[in-house]
């Protein structure tokens, strides 16, 4: 089989209208959680914070006011100043701006995401690729932890972990979520290097005389970085979803906002029953996108490298 | 004959992953840094930590023996029934968990099963019918994505706050006592249905596009062309692509479990529907390691024995297992 460059792997994908839809929409929010900021004068936390004339203490001002979407508020600030401030999105239970805690709290979930992604796909590859490419009984021991692993619900037990820590930061998150969420990617890496080491190139390799690690990364790595691509996203969008509801039950980072905390505090403070839509709507409606375009992304993906699957006229 | 041997390694496997769940859901609290105890007894509100009643504690629950003592001890309560006590809800942890299962089963159950009916049936229409497919596939990803209890927390919004139209919080009218007359079971059934609905709209998504791509595999296979070169009419193809494409949905039944559990414990959360979710996030919130305990445990359990029933099932279903354990 010929191989082909990166490069055009990439162009093709781009061809893909999945692709293209799925990569733009994720690319938007990733941008959108890095400059959101710079259109609404309120802090991550929701609030408005003063500069102390020549110190470095910042000091908040807080309102009480729930207050609808795009409407204008009048500050009293610390040091008497008076200041018009908009709310895009309107303000929550504590007078909080919810636009801002929401490119906050997005920040927060894809950062999460992306490590915990990381952490999950860097397991599973080593856990997968040592039992298919060693097998005998280290591929038995290490297959029965990873089916016992993918029955245990992995919720429960990051609820159990997570319940024990007091403090939270994201990265602590991240690490648990990365930690139960690799079986996944270990079976299906496994399942490739079965599939790859018996190949008449790797067999080549062995002939010539190369060293294993040689062979891992100069003969079988190369012809599985789609795959394992792939599985990184799956893995993102499962991490997505598993730090939300883990937000959701209130075992969430202590230390700063997230999609799931937002969702929380709507719920623990009664924005359904008072009507607060633009509190709720708006973090579920941008996790469930997210994971859309993770969806998306990865069918344009299993197209392009697998042109059985293209329905015709694509 | 052979499908001893099939169920008995099955037995064999599911019984190590229970040892291992057990073994895991008593070092977990170990391993964590922190004592259990003087955040139990902040929360019991003690007044402060005293060394004395820390002490007490611990050898009320055991925790000053050596550490294989404490296994075989929690294993053996494990045997008798006895999960500890509640601090949160003061009462054994055992008969709370009794009290609160009943409602999951209630909802969880018709929801996976009527989605699963539903989703594959939709599915396996998109696969077949590409006009169609067009529109409903990005429909199917988007239920698909949608966390479940945000699609909870919309349910609640649109159809029990704005429109009224159902009650949304508990398992019945805190007004009435549990009996099985006509006005509770109407009242409970009420209560039930955003719960259930929440859920089984979201499973849809999943169970459809997976059966939809299974169709189209199905239908571009060797024994397909081979049927329709010899005549065979569409509704014999479909018949058959369908029957081999369902088996790999049963087996995802098994694997969508416990994302499916996932929702289900955030969803009751929403409809404060007094199910082991609500027990699990008091548990946390406030503790209560017990308790916590416990539910995980029972979550567990309930996991495993459904994928057990769902691996016999298939044994049945799937005629190549049944042969080469028959034959074999």
């Amino acid at each position: 089989m010929p191989r082909r460059s990166k490069l055009d792997t990439v162009k093709i994908a781009f061809r893909n209208s999945k692709f293209r839809f799925g990569f733009g929409l994720l690319m938007f929010f990733i941008i959108f959680s890095l400059v959101g900021g710079i259109f609404t004068p309120f802090s991550g936390d929701g609030l408005y914070y003063e500069q102390i004339p020549n110190t470095t203490v910042k000091i908040a001002t807080y309102s009480q006011k729930t207050l609808p979407p795009m409407s204008e508020e009048t500050l009293i600030t610390y040091l008497g100043k008076e200041i018009k401030v908009l709310h895009i999105l309107g303000t929550d239970a504590f007078g909080k701006d919810v636009y801002a805690q929401l490119v906050q709290g997005l920040r927060t979930s894809l950062w999460v995401a992306f490590l915990a992604a990381i952490i999950g796909t860097i397991l599973g590859i080593t856990i997968g690729f040592v039992a298919g490419y060693r097998g005998g009984w280290v591929d038995e021991g290490l297959m029965m932890f990873v089916n016992i692993m993918l029955v245990i619900p992995s919720i429960i037990l990051l609820i159990l972990v997570a319940a024990y820590l007091s403090a939270r930061s994201p990265e602590v998150q991240a690490l648990i979520i990365g930690i139960t969420n690799w079986p996944w990617v270990a079976r299906a890496v496994r399942a490739q290097t079965l599939s790859l080491k018996n190949r008449e190139f790797v067999a080549l390799a062995k002939l010539a005389g190369q060293r294993d690690v040689k062979i891992i990364f100069g003969e079988i790595m190369p012809n599985m970085v789609s795959y394992v691509f792939m599985a990184g996203i799956l893995q993102f969008s499962g991490a997505i979803l598993a730090s939300a509801t883990l937000d959701f039950i209130g075992l969430g980072p202590t230390t700063t906002v997230s999609l799931g905390t937002i969702l929380q505090k709507a719920i623990a403070y009664n924005a359904l029953q008072f009507g607060s839509w633009w509190w709720f709507i708006p973090p579920g409606l941008i996790i469930t996108l997210i994971i859309t375009a993770l969806f998306f992304v990865n069918l344009g993906m299993e197209e392009v490298f697998n042109p059985r699957l293209r329905r015709g006229g694509e | 004959m052979g499908f001893k041997k099939y169920l008995a390694r099955k037995t064999g496997v599911y019984l190590i992953t229970f040892l291992f769940a057990v073994t895991l859901n008593w070092l977990l609290p170990r391993l964590m840094p922190g004592n259990p105890i003087e955040g139990m007894m902040a929360q019991a509100g003690t007044g402060g930590v005293n060394e004395a009643l820390i002490e007490f504690y611990e050898k009320l629950y055991g925790l000053d023996q050596p550490l294989w003592k404490q296994f075989v001890n929690f294993w053996s309560s494990l045997f008798h029934g006895d999960l500890g006590y509640s601090i949160l809800y003061r009462a054994p942890v055992t008969d709370i968990i009794r009290h609160a299962l009943p409602y999951d089963i209630v909802v969880l159950l018709p929801a996976i099963a009527l989605s699963w009916l539903v989703g594959n049936w939709l599915g396996a229409i998109a696969g077949k019918n590409k006009r169609y497919d067009r529109y409903t596939m990005p429909i199917f990803y988007f239920l698909a994505s949608m966390p479940y209890f945000w699609f909870a927390m919309l349910l609640v919004y649109f159809v029990g706050v704005e429109l009224g139209w159902l009650p949304y919080q508990g398992a019945y009218d805190p007004s009435t006592v549990p009996s099985f007359s006509a006005g509770f079971v109407l009242d409970f059934l009420k209560h039930w249905i955003l719960p259930f609905l929440s859920l089984f709209v979201v499973m849809i998504g999943s169970w459809a596009i997976g059966m939809r791509n299974m169709i189209i595999y199905e239908l571009e296979a060797d024994y397909v062309r081979y049927l329709e070169a010899l005549g065979g009419s569409e509704k014999l193809l479909t018949k058959h692509a369908y029957r081999n494409a369902i088996l790999p949905q049963v087996t995802g039944l098994a694997l969508q479990l416990g994302l499916m559990v996932a929702g289900a414990i955030a969803t009751e959360i929403v409809f404060n529907y007094p199910g082991i979710g609500v027990l699990i996030m008091n548990a946390a919130l406030s503790q209560d390691y017990f308790l916590l305990q416990g539910a995980f445990l029972m979550v567990v359990i309930s996991v495993l024995l459904a994928n057990f029933l769902i691996d016999i099932i298939y044994a049945f279903i799937d005629p190549r297992v049944r042969a080469s354990y028959t034959e074999g």
